[in-house]
Protein backbone atom coordinates (compact mmCIF):
# COMPACT_ATOMS: atom_id res chain seq x y z
CA UNK A 1 0.00 0.00 0.00
CA UNK A 2 2.70 2.16 1.21
CA UNK A 3 4.81 1.94 -2.24
CA UNK A 4 2.39 2.91 -4.65
CA UNK A 5 -0.28 5.87 -5.42
CA UNK A 6 3.12 8.14 -4.68
CA UNK A 7 1.19 11.22 -6.73
CA UNK A 8 -1.91 10.85 -4.51
CA UNK A 9 -0.26 10.50 -1.41
CA UNK A 10 1.18 14.00 -2.44
CA UNK A 11 -1.76 15.82 -3.35
CA UNK A 12 -3.58 14.74 -0.62
CA UNK A 13 -1.25 15.67 1.92
CA UNK A 14 -1.23 19.61 0.33
CA UNK A 15 -4.75 19.13 -0.31
CA UNK A 16 -5.59 17.95 3.81
CA UNK A 17 -4.96 21.50 4.96
CA UNK A 18 -6.15 23.44 2.83
CA UNK A 19 -9.25 21.85 2.47
CA UNK A 20 -9.75 22.26 6.76
CA UNK A 21 -8.89 25.86 6.22
CA UNK A 22 -11.77 26.58 3.46
CA UNK A 23 -13.85 24.44 6.16
CA UNK A 24 -12.85 26.92 8.14
CA UNK A 25 -13.92 30.09 6.14
CA UNK A 26 -17.07 28.64 5.40
CA UNK A 27 -17.41 28.15 8.85
CA UNK A 28 -17.16 31.70 9.83
CA UNK A 29 -17.48 33.69 7.10
CA UNK A 30 -21.21 32.13 6.48
CA UNK A 31 -22.24 35.57 7.93
CA UNK A 32 -21.09 37.41 4.92
CA UNK A 33 -21.09 34.74 2.36
CA UNK A 34 -22.95 31.60 1.13
CA UNK A 35 -21.92 28.77 4.03
CA UNK A 36 -22.56 27.82 7.96
CA UNK A 37 -22.28 25.65 10.32
CA UNK A 38 -23.60 22.67 8.33
CA UNK A 39 -21.39 22.79 4.67
CA UNK A 40 -18.43 23.57 6.94
CA UNK A 41 -18.83 20.39 8.84
CA UNK A 42 -19.17 18.42 6.07
CA UNK A 43 -16.10 20.20 4.17
CA UNK A 44 -14.24 18.92 7.28
CA UNK A 45 -15.53 15.77 7.48
CA UNK A 46 -14.67 15.67 3.88
CA UNK A 47 -10.54 16.51 4.86
CA UNK A 48 -10.71 13.19 7.25
CA UNK A 49 -12.21 11.09 4.75
CA UNK A 50 -9.73 11.96 2.44
CA UNK A 51 -7.06 11.22 4.94
CA UNK A 52 -8.31 8.53 5.73
CA UNK A 53 -9.84 6.86 2.18
CA UNK A 54 -5.11 7.58 0.78
CA UNK A 55 -3.35 6.74 4.02
CA UNK A 56 -5.61 3.93 5.58
CA UNK A 57 -8.28 4.11 8.49
CA UNK A 58 -5.94 3.09 11.08
CA UNK A 59 -3.56 6.57 10.19
CA UNK A 60 -6.77 8.77 9.99
CA UNK A 61 -8.08 7.04 13.66
CA UNK A 62 -4.80 8.40 15.07
CA UNK A 63 -5.06 11.67 14.30
CA UNK A 64 -8.73 11.73 15.22
CA UNK A 65 -9.90 8.68 17.33
CA UNK A 66 -13.29 7.26 17.66
CA UNK A 67 -13.83 7.79 21.15
CA UNK A 68 -12.94 11.39 20.71
CA UNK A 69 -15.40 11.41 17.58
CA UNK A 70 -18.00 10.17 19.77
CA UNK A 71 -17.90 12.79 21.81
CA UNK A 72 -17.37 15.92 19.37
CA UNK A 73 -20.55 14.39 18.46
CA UNK A 74 -22.51 15.56 21.29
CA UNK A 75 -20.56 18.48 21.88
CA UNK A 76 -21.94 20.42 18.89
CA UNK A 77 -25.65 19.84 20.25
CA UNK A 78 -24.65 20.43 23.69
CA UNK A 79 -22.96 23.84 22.69
CA UNK A 80 -26.12 24.79 20.72
CA UNK A 81 -28.76 24.30 23.10
CA UNK A 82 -26.32 25.58 25.75
CA UNK A 83 -26.69 28.71 24.28
CA UNK A 84 -30.53 28.17 24.55
CA UNK A 85 -30.42 27.32 28.07
CA UNK A 86 -27.95 30.23 28.45
CA UNK A 87 -30.21 33.03 27.02
CA UNK A 88 -32.73 32.01 29.45
CA UNK A 89 -31.08 31.94 32.68
CA UNK A 90 -30.48 36.04 31.56
CA UNK A 91 -33.83 36.19 31.61
CA UNK A 92 -34.69 35.97 27.95
CA UNK A 93 -36.53 33.44 25.82
CA UNK A 94 -34.58 29.98 24.28
CA UNK A 95 -32.14 31.04 21.67
CA UNK A 96 -32.81 34.39 21.78
CA UNK A 97 -29.47 36.24 21.26
CA UNK A 98 -30.93 39.80 22.26
CA UNK A 99 -29.69 38.86 25.34
CA UNK A 100 -26.18 38.33 25.34
CA UNK A 101 -26.12 42.64 24.03
CA UNK A 102 -29.49 44.34 25.38
CA UNK A 103 -27.87 47.62 24.53
CA UNK A 104 -26.71 46.75 21.30
CA UNK A 105 -29.40 43.47 20.26
CA UNK A 106 -27.91 43.38 16.70
CA UNK A 107 -24.01 42.78 18.17
CA UNK A 108 -25.69 40.02 20.70
CA UNK A 109 -27.51 38.71 17.63
CA UNK A 110 -23.66 38.19 15.72
CA UNK A 111 -22.22 36.36 19.12
CA UNK A 112 -25.28 34.49 19.18
CA UNK A 113 -24.80 33.48 15.07
CA UNK A 114 -21.23 32.64 15.71
CA UNK A 115 -21.52 30.24 18.79
CA UNK A 116 -24.32 28.17 17.63
CA UNK A 117 -22.91 27.94 13.58
CA UNK A 118 -19.75 26.48 15.89
CA UNK A 119 -22.26 23.99 17.14
CA UNK A 120 -23.83 23.13 14.24
CA UNK A 121 -19.94 22.66 12.49
CA UNK A 122 -19.00 20.31 15.50
CA UNK A 123 -21.81 18.20 15.45
CA UNK A 124 -21.96 17.36 11.78
CA UNK A 125 -18.20 17.06 11.58
CA UNK A 126 -18.76 14.64 14.13
CA UNK A 127 -21.34 12.64 12.54
CA UNK A 128 -20.07 12.62 9.34
CA UNK A 129 -16.70 11.25 10.01
CA UNK A 130 -18.62 8.85 12.90
CA UNK A 131 -20.24 6.87 10.29
CA UNK A 132 -17.25 7.14 7.99
CA UNK A 133 -15.42 5.03 10.37
CA UNK A 134 -18.41 2.97 10.94
CA UNK A 135 -18.42 2.15 7.47
CA UNK A 136 -14.54 1.90 6.90
CA UNK A 137 -14.42 -0.17 9.75
CA UNK A 138 -16.02 -3.21 8.58
CA UNK A 139 -14.36 -6.10 6.66
CA UNK A 140 -14.96 -5.65 2.78
CA UNK A 141 -16.63 -8.26 1.47
CA UNK A 142 -15.13 -7.52 -2.18
CA UNK A 143 -11.35 -7.54 -2.51
CA UNK A 144 -9.16 -4.66 -4.11
CA UNK A 145 -8.69 -6.23 -7.54
CA UNK A 146 -12.35 -7.05 -8.39
CA UNK A 147 -12.98 -3.19 -8.54
CA UNK B 1 -50.27 29.66 -23.46
CA UNK B 2 -46.26 29.65 -24.51
CA UNK B 3 -46.28 31.68 -21.40
CA UNK B 4 -47.77 29.28 -19.48
CA UNK B 5 -45.65 26.24 -20.71
CA UNK B 6 -42.53 28.59 -20.13
CA UNK B 7 -43.51 28.59 -16.86
CA UNK B 8 -44.48 25.55 -15.76
CA UNK B 9 -41.74 23.53 -17.84
CA UNK B 10 -39.43 23.47 -14.60
CA UNK B 11 -42.39 21.99 -12.55
CA UNK B 12 -42.93 19.02 -15.16
CA UNK B 13 -39.45 18.42 -15.80
CA UNK B 14 -38.84 18.17 -11.37
CA UNK B 15 -41.87 15.49 -11.98
CA UNK B 16 -40.40 13.35 -14.59
CA UNK B 17 -37.41 13.32 -12.24
CA UNK B 18 -39.71 12.37 -9.02
CA UNK B 19 -41.10 9.69 -11.09
CA UNK B 20 -37.61 8.12 -11.95
CA UNK B 21 -36.84 7.87 -8.45
CA UNK B 22 -40.32 6.49 -7.47
CA UNK B 23 -39.66 4.00 -10.60
CA UNK B 24 -36.60 2.78 -9.26
CA UNK B 25 -37.18 2.67 -5.48
CA UNK B 26 -40.68 0.69 -6.51
CA UNK B 27 -39.19 -1.57 -9.43
CA UNK B 28 -35.92 -2.14 -8.76
CA UNK B 29 -34.73 -4.85 -5.81
CA UNK B 30 -31.55 -3.80 -5.14
CA UNK B 31 -31.91 -1.98 -1.79
CA UNK B 32 -28.40 0.38 -2.72
CA UNK B 33 -30.08 1.12 -5.52
CA UNK B 34 -33.61 1.72 -4.11
CA UNK B 35 -31.83 4.11 -2.17
CA UNK B 36 -30.21 6.41 -4.97
CA UNK B 37 -33.53 6.55 -6.40
CA UNK B 38 -34.34 7.47 -2.70
CA UNK B 39 -32.07 10.21 -3.48
CA UNK B 40 -33.01 11.56 -6.26
CA UNK B 41 -37.04 11.62 -5.35
CA UNK B 42 -35.55 13.58 -2.62
CA UNK B 43 -33.64 16.40 -4.55
CA UNK B 44 -36.13 16.34 -7.46
CA UNK B 45 -38.82 17.97 -3.76
CA UNK B 46 -35.80 19.76 -3.23
CA UNK B 47 -35.91 21.56 -6.42
CA UNK B 48 -39.98 22.01 -6.30
CA UNK B 49 -38.93 24.06 -3.30
CA UNK B 50 -35.97 26.43 -4.68
CA UNK B 51 -37.79 26.83 -7.57
CA UNK B 52 -41.22 28.22 -6.19
CA UNK B 53 -38.04 30.60 -4.52
CA UNK B 54 -37.04 32.09 -7.32
CA UNK B 55 -38.10 35.09 -8.13
CA UNK B 56 -37.46 36.66 -11.88
CA UNK B 57 -34.82 38.98 -12.69
CA UNK B 58 -33.70 38.31 -8.75
CA UNK B 59 -30.38 37.54 -7.12
CA UNK B 60 -29.38 35.67 -4.38
CA UNK B 61 -31.00 36.47 -1.00
CA UNK B 62 -27.02 37.65 0.45
CA UNK B 63 -26.90 41.99 0.89
CA UNK B 64 -24.17 43.88 -0.23
CA UNK B 65 -21.54 45.19 2.21
CA UNK B 66 -18.67 47.77 1.83
CA UNK B 67 -15.28 46.74 3.24
CA UNK B 68 -15.68 46.80 6.35
CA UNK B 69 -18.52 43.70 6.25
CA UNK B 70 -21.09 46.62 6.78
CA UNK B 71 -24.55 46.60 4.91
CA UNK B 72 -24.85 49.11 2.25
CA UNK B 73 -28.61 50.05 2.67
CA UNK B 74 -28.67 52.92 0.24
CA UNK B 75 -29.76 51.75 -2.69
CA UNK B 76 -31.02 48.34 -1.30
CA UNK B 77 -34.96 49.20 -2.27
CA UNK B 78 -33.69 48.44 -6.11
CA UNK B 79 -32.27 45.22 -5.73
CA UNK B 80 -34.52 42.37 -6.08
CA UNK B 81 -34.26 39.27 -3.96
CA UNK B 82 -34.92 35.65 -4.25
CA UNK B 83 -36.96 34.38 -1.33
CA UNK B 84 -34.42 32.71 1.82
CA UNK B 85 -37.21 30.95 3.72
CA UNK B 86 -37.29 27.51 1.17
CA UNK B 87 -33.34 27.98 1.20
CA UNK B 88 -33.34 27.78 5.21
CA UNK B 89 -35.81 24.92 4.77
CA UNK B 90 -33.81 22.79 2.02
CA UNK B 91 -30.22 23.63 3.28
CA UNK B 92 -30.85 21.34 6.43
CA UNK B 93 -32.87 18.89 4.84
CA UNK B 94 -30.09 17.87 2.55
CA UNK B 95 -27.70 17.62 5.67
CA UNK B 96 -30.75 15.58 7.86
CA UNK B 97 -31.08 13.45 4.18
CA UNK B 98 -27.39 12.36 4.22
CA UNK B 99 -27.74 11.24 7.70
CA UNK B 100 -30.80 9.48 7.24
CA UNK B 101 -29.04 7.83 3.93
CA UNK B 102 -26.35 6.64 5.77
CA UNK B 103 -28.65 4.59 8.23
CA UNK B 104 -30.45 3.42 5.45
CA UNK B 105 -26.95 2.20 4.08
CA UNK B 106 -25.69 0.53 7.40
CA UNK B 107 -28.93 -1.28 7.41
CA UNK B 108 -28.25 -2.52 3.83
CA UNK B 109 -24.47 -3.36 5.67
CA UNK B 110 -26.33 -5.44 8.37
CA UNK B 111 -29.22 -7.42 6.27
CA UNK B 112 -26.36 -8.71 3.65
CA UNK B 113 -24.33 -9.59 7.01
CA UNK B 114 -27.29 -11.35 8.13
CA UNK B 115 -28.53 -12.88 4.97
CA UNK B 116 -25.66 -12.61 2.52
CA UNK B 117 -27.59 -11.28 -0.08
CA UNK B 118 -29.24 -7.54 -1.02
CA UNK B 119 -31.82 -8.35 -3.41
CA UNK B 120 -35.46 -8.05 -2.59
CA UNK B 121 -36.35 -10.96 -4.02
CA UNK B 122 -34.06 -12.97 -2.28
CA UNK B 123 -34.92 -11.25 1.22
CA UNK B 124 -38.66 -12.11 0.75
CA UNK B 125 -37.63 -15.65 -0.01
CA UNK B 126 -35.36 -15.84 3.06
CA UNK B 127 -37.98 -14.17 5.60
CA UNK B 128 -40.56 -16.40 4.41
CA UNK B 129 -38.75 -19.69 4.66
CA UNK B 130 -37.38 -18.57 8.38
CA UNK B 131 -41.17 -17.83 8.84
CA UNK B 132 -42.41 -21.47 7.87
CA UNK B 133 -39.52 -22.98 9.82
CA UNK B 134 -40.64 -20.85 12.54
CA UNK B 135 -44.02 -22.15 12.71
CA UNK B 136 -43.45 -25.55 12.52
CA UNK B 137 -41.11 -25.51 15.17
CA UNK B 138 -43.58 -23.30 17.56
CA UNK B 139 -46.64 -22.64 15.67
CA UNK B 140 -48.43 -24.95 17.44
CA UNK B 141 -47.62 -23.35 20.87
CA UNK B 142 -48.68 -20.00 19.55
CA UNK B 143 -51.96 -21.13 18.31
CA UNK B 144 -51.39 -21.04 14.49
CA UNK B 145 -50.76 -24.03 12.44
CA UNK B 146 -48.08 -26.32 12.93
CA UNK C 1 -45.50 38.32 -25.52
CA UNK C 2 -42.05 40.02 -24.87
CA UNK C 3 -39.24 37.66 -22.89
CA UNK C 4 -35.90 39.72 -21.92
CA UNK C 5 -32.83 38.52 -22.89
CA UNK C 6 -31.55 37.61 -19.87
CA UNK C 7 -35.07 35.98 -18.76
CA UNK C 8 -34.67 33.69 -21.83
CA UNK C 9 -31.05 33.19 -21.10
CA UNK C 10 -32.15 31.99 -17.50
CA UNK C 11 -34.80 29.74 -18.62
CA UNK C 12 -32.88 28.24 -21.14
CA UNK C 13 -29.78 27.32 -18.56
CA UNK C 14 -32.59 26.16 -16.11
CA UNK C 15 -34.02 23.53 -18.79
CA UNK C 16 -31.04 22.15 -20.13
CA UNK C 17 -29.21 22.01 -16.85
CA UNK C 18 -32.92 20.30 -16.09
CA UNK C 19 -33.04 17.94 -18.87
CA UNK C 20 -29.08 16.49 -18.00
CA UNK C 21 -30.24 15.67 -14.56
CA UNK C 22 -33.32 13.88 -16.15
CA UNK C 23 -31.17 12.02 -19.08
CA UNK C 24 -28.45 11.18 -15.74
CA UNK C 25 -31.72 9.53 -13.61
CA UNK C 26 -32.44 7.42 -16.77
CA UNK C 27 -29.16 6.20 -16.70
CA UNK C 28 -29.31 5.10 -13.81
CA UNK C 29 -32.58 3.07 -13.87
CA UNK C 30 -30.91 1.37 -16.46
CA UNK C 31 -27.27 0.48 -15.43
CA UNK C 32 -26.98 -3.26 -13.67
CA UNK C 33 -23.02 -2.01 -12.62
CA UNK C 34 -23.82 -0.85 -8.87
CA UNK C 35 -20.23 1.24 -9.41
CA UNK C 36 -21.37 2.80 -12.21
CA UNK C 37 -24.96 3.60 -10.39
CA UNK C 38 -23.02 5.35 -7.36
CA UNK C 39 -20.80 7.51 -9.67
CA UNK C 40 -23.88 8.66 -11.62
CA UNK C 41 -25.72 9.79 -8.46
CA UNK C 42 -22.46 12.33 -8.08
CA UNK C 43 -22.38 13.01 -11.33
CA UNK C 44 -26.55 13.56 -10.65
CA UNK C 45 -25.52 15.67 -6.93
CA UNK C 46 -23.43 17.91 -8.48
CA UNK C 47 -26.01 18.95 -11.70
CA UNK C 48 -28.29 19.37 -9.41
CA UNK C 49 -25.68 21.95 -7.04
CA UNK C 50 -25.36 23.68 -10.55
CA UNK C 51 -28.81 23.69 -10.94
CA UNK C 52 -29.22 25.74 -7.36
CA UNK C 53 -26.90 28.04 -7.92
CA UNK C 54 -28.74 29.50 -11.34
CA UNK C 55 -31.80 29.37 -9.18
CA UNK C 56 -30.30 31.69 -6.66
CA UNK C 57 -30.08 29.22 -3.92
CA UNK C 58 -25.89 29.66 -3.19
CA UNK C 59 -26.33 28.22 0.04
CA UNK C 60 -28.30 24.84 -0.87
CA UNK C 61 -25.43 24.80 -3.58
CA UNK C 62 -22.61 24.76 -1.77
CA UNK C 63 -24.06 21.96 0.73
CA UNK C 64 -25.63 19.86 -1.88
CA UNK C 65 -22.17 20.29 -3.47
CA UNK C 66 -20.22 19.06 -0.50
CA UNK C 67 -22.97 16.35 0.53
CA UNK C 68 -24.34 14.71 -2.75
CA UNK C 69 -21.11 14.70 -4.66
CA UNK C 70 -18.49 14.36 -1.00
CA UNK C 71 -19.65 12.65 1.85
CA UNK C 72 -22.66 9.98 0.15
CA UNK C 73 -20.97 9.34 -2.79
CA UNK C 74 -17.83 7.85 -0.46
CA UNK C 75 -20.77 6.39 1.95
CA UNK C 76 -21.99 4.52 -1.22
CA UNK C 77 -18.79 3.46 -2.49
CA UNK C 78 -17.76 2.08 1.17
CA UNK C 79 -21.75 0.18 0.90
CA UNK C 80 -20.86 -1.66 -1.99
CA UNK C 81 -17.39 -2.58 -1.10
CA UNK C 82 -19.01 -4.39 1.96
CA UNK C 83 -21.96 -5.66 -0.16
CA UNK C 84 -22.20 -6.03 -3.68
CA UNK C 85 -20.68 -5.14 -7.03
CA UNK C 86 -24.04 -5.70 -9.59
CA UNK C 87 -27.72 -5.61 -9.29
CA UNK C 88 -28.90 -9.63 -10.36
CA UNK C 89 -31.92 -9.37 -13.23
CA UNK C 90 -34.97 -9.01 -11.53
CA UNK C 91 -38.04 -11.23 -12.66
CA UNK C 92 -41.32 -8.91 -11.47
CA UNK C 93 -43.41 -7.30 -14.27
CA UNK C 94 -42.13 -4.30 -15.02
CA UNK C 95 -44.91 -2.91 -16.53
CA UNK C 96 -46.99 -2.13 -13.02
CA UNK C 97 -44.12 0.15 -10.90
CA UNK C 98 -44.25 2.11 -14.84
CA UNK C 99 -47.74 2.35 -14.85
CA UNK C 100 -47.74 3.76 -11.27
CA UNK C 101 -45.50 5.91 -11.78
CA UNK C 102 -47.16 7.59 -15.16
CA UNK C 103 -50.53 7.94 -12.73
CA UNK C 104 -49.28 9.79 -10.09
CA UNK C 105 -46.62 12.01 -12.65
CA UNK C 106 -50.25 12.89 -14.34
CA UNK C 107 -51.90 13.22 -11.00
CA UNK C 108 -49.31 15.74 -9.86
CA UNK C 109 -49.07 17.53 -13.32
CA UNK C 110 -52.59 17.90 -12.88
CA UNK C 111 -51.49 19.75 -9.51
CA UNK C 112 -49.16 21.82 -10.66
CA UNK C 113 -51.73 23.84 -12.98
CA UNK C 114 -52.69 25.89 -10.63
CA UNK C 115 -49.21 27.15 -9.58
CA UNK C 116 -47.88 30.27 -10.30
CA UNK C 117 -45.73 30.85 -12.96
CA UNK C 118 -42.11 29.97 -12.66
CA UNK C 119 -40.37 33.38 -10.89
CA UNK C 120 -43.40 34.93 -10.84
CA UNK C 121 -42.67 38.05 -7.77
CA UNK C 122 -46.73 37.75 -7.00
CA UNK C 123 -46.77 34.08 -5.65
CA UNK C 124 -48.11 33.26 -2.94
CA UNK C 125 -44.53 31.98 -1.53
CA UNK C 126 -43.24 35.14 -1.52
CA UNK C 127 -46.20 37.31 0.06
CA UNK C 128 -46.16 36.33 4.04
CA UNK C 129 -43.03 35.96 5.84
CA UNK C 130 -40.14 35.53 3.48
CA UNK C 131 -39.90 39.15 2.00
CA UNK C 132 -40.88 40.26 5.72
CA UNK C 133 -37.44 38.41 7.01
CA UNK C 134 -35.86 40.32 3.97
CA UNK C 135 -36.73 43.27 5.08
CA UNK C 136 -36.52 43.10 9.12
CA UNK C 137 -33.09 41.16 8.84
CA UNK C 138 -31.39 44.23 7.92
CA UNK C 139 -31.83 46.36 10.93
CA UNK C 140 -32.97 42.94 13.81
CA UNK C 141 -30.33 40.48 13.13
CA UNK C 142 -27.89 42.72 10.37
CA UNK C 143 -26.04 40.00 8.84
CA UNK C 144 -25.39 40.29 5.34
CA UNK C 145 -26.60 36.51 4.31
CA UNK C 146 -29.88 36.85 4.84
CA UNK C 147 -30.14 32.98 4.75
CA UNK C 148 -27.81 32.51 8.21
CA UNK C 149 -29.65 35.38 9.88
CA UNK C 150 -32.96 32.85 9.64
CA UNK C 151 -31.56 29.25 9.55
CA UNK C 152 -29.33 30.45 12.89
CA UNK C 153 -31.75 33.34 14.65
CA UNK C 154 -35.17 33.54 13.35
CA UNK C 155 -35.62 29.65 13.28
CA UNK C 156 -32.78 28.55 15.57
CA UNK C 157 -34.75 26.22 17.25
CA UNK C 158 -36.02 24.84 14.07
CA UNK C 159 -32.30 24.36 13.54
CA UNK C 160 -31.55 23.03 16.76
CA UNK C 161 -33.96 20.20 15.99
CA UNK C 162 -32.60 19.38 12.56
CA UNK C 163 -29.07 19.08 14.19
CA UNK C 164 -30.56 16.58 17.25
CA UNK C 165 -32.29 14.47 14.15
CA UNK C 166 -28.01 14.68 12.43
CA UNK C 167 -26.95 13.19 15.96
CA UNK C 168 -29.79 10.80 16.12
CA UNK C 169 -28.60 9.11 12.60
CA UNK C 170 -24.99 9.44 13.45
CA UNK C 171 -26.65 7.32 16.92
CA UNK C 172 -28.07 4.99 14.52
CA UNK C 173 -25.45 4.13 12.33
CA UNK C 174 -23.38 3.80 14.93
CA UNK C 175 -25.41 0.98 16.61
CA UNK C 176 -26.02 -0.57 13.64
CA UNK C 177 -22.85 -1.08 12.23
CA UNK C 178 -19.43 0.43 14.62
CA UNK C 179 -19.68 -2.78 16.53
CA UNK C 180 -20.73 -0.71 19.67
CA UNK C 181 -23.47 -2.50 19.67
CA UNK C 182 -21.74 -5.92 19.09
CA UNK C 183 -19.81 -5.97 22.38
CA UNK C 184 -22.66 -5.20 24.33
CA UNK C 185 -25.02 -8.46 22.84
CA UNK C 186 -21.80 -10.14 23.62
CA UNK C 187 -21.97 -9.27 27.29
CA UNK C 188 -25.59 -10.09 26.99
CA UNK C 189 -25.04 -13.46 25.26
CA UNK C 190 -22.22 -14.41 28.37
CA UNK C 191 -24.97 -13.29 30.76
CA UNK C 192 -27.37 -15.37 29.19
CA UNK C 193 -25.45 -18.91 29.37
CA UNK C 194 -24.29 -17.48 32.88
CA UNK C 195 -27.78 -17.76 33.77
CA UNK C 196 -28.66 -21.29 32.01
CA UNK C 197 -25.57 -22.92 33.38
CA UNK C 198 -27.10 -21.14 37.38
CA UNK C 199 -30.47 -22.29 36.62
CA UNK C 200 -28.54 -26.11 35.55
CA UNK C 201 -27.30 -25.90 38.81
CA UNK C 202 -30.16 -24.76 40.75
CA UNK C 203 -32.14 -27.66 38.78
CA UNK C 204 -29.66 -30.31 39.26
CA UNK C 205 -29.49 -29.11 43.57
Amino acid sequence: MHYHHLILRVITKLLVGTIMLFAFYVQFHGDFSPGGGFQAGVIMAAAFILYGIVFGLYAVQVVFPPWLVHKVMALGVLIYAGVGVYSMMLGYAFLDYNAFDPGHPSHGQHNGILVIEFGVGVTVTGVMIAIYYAFAGRFPQISDEDW
Amino acid sequence: MLDFIAGHANYWLFIVLMMTGLYIVVAKGNLVKKIVGLNIFQTAVFMLYISSAKVAGGTAPIFPTDSKGYIKTDGIDQIIYSNPLPHVLILTAIVVGVATTALGLALTVRIREEFGTIEEENLVEIEQSLTRADNKAHGEAMGGMA
Amino acid sequence: MEISFPVFIETSINIILFAMLVATAFAITRIDRLFAVVMLSGVFSMLSALLFVTLDAVDVAITEAAVGAGVSTVLMLSTIALTERSEQKSHRPELIPLLVCFVTGAALIYGTLDFPNFGDPSAPAHAHVGGDYLVRSIKEIDVPNVVTSILASYRGFDTLGEVAVVFTAGIGVLMLISGLGRRRSDEDAALVEETIENQGIEEDA
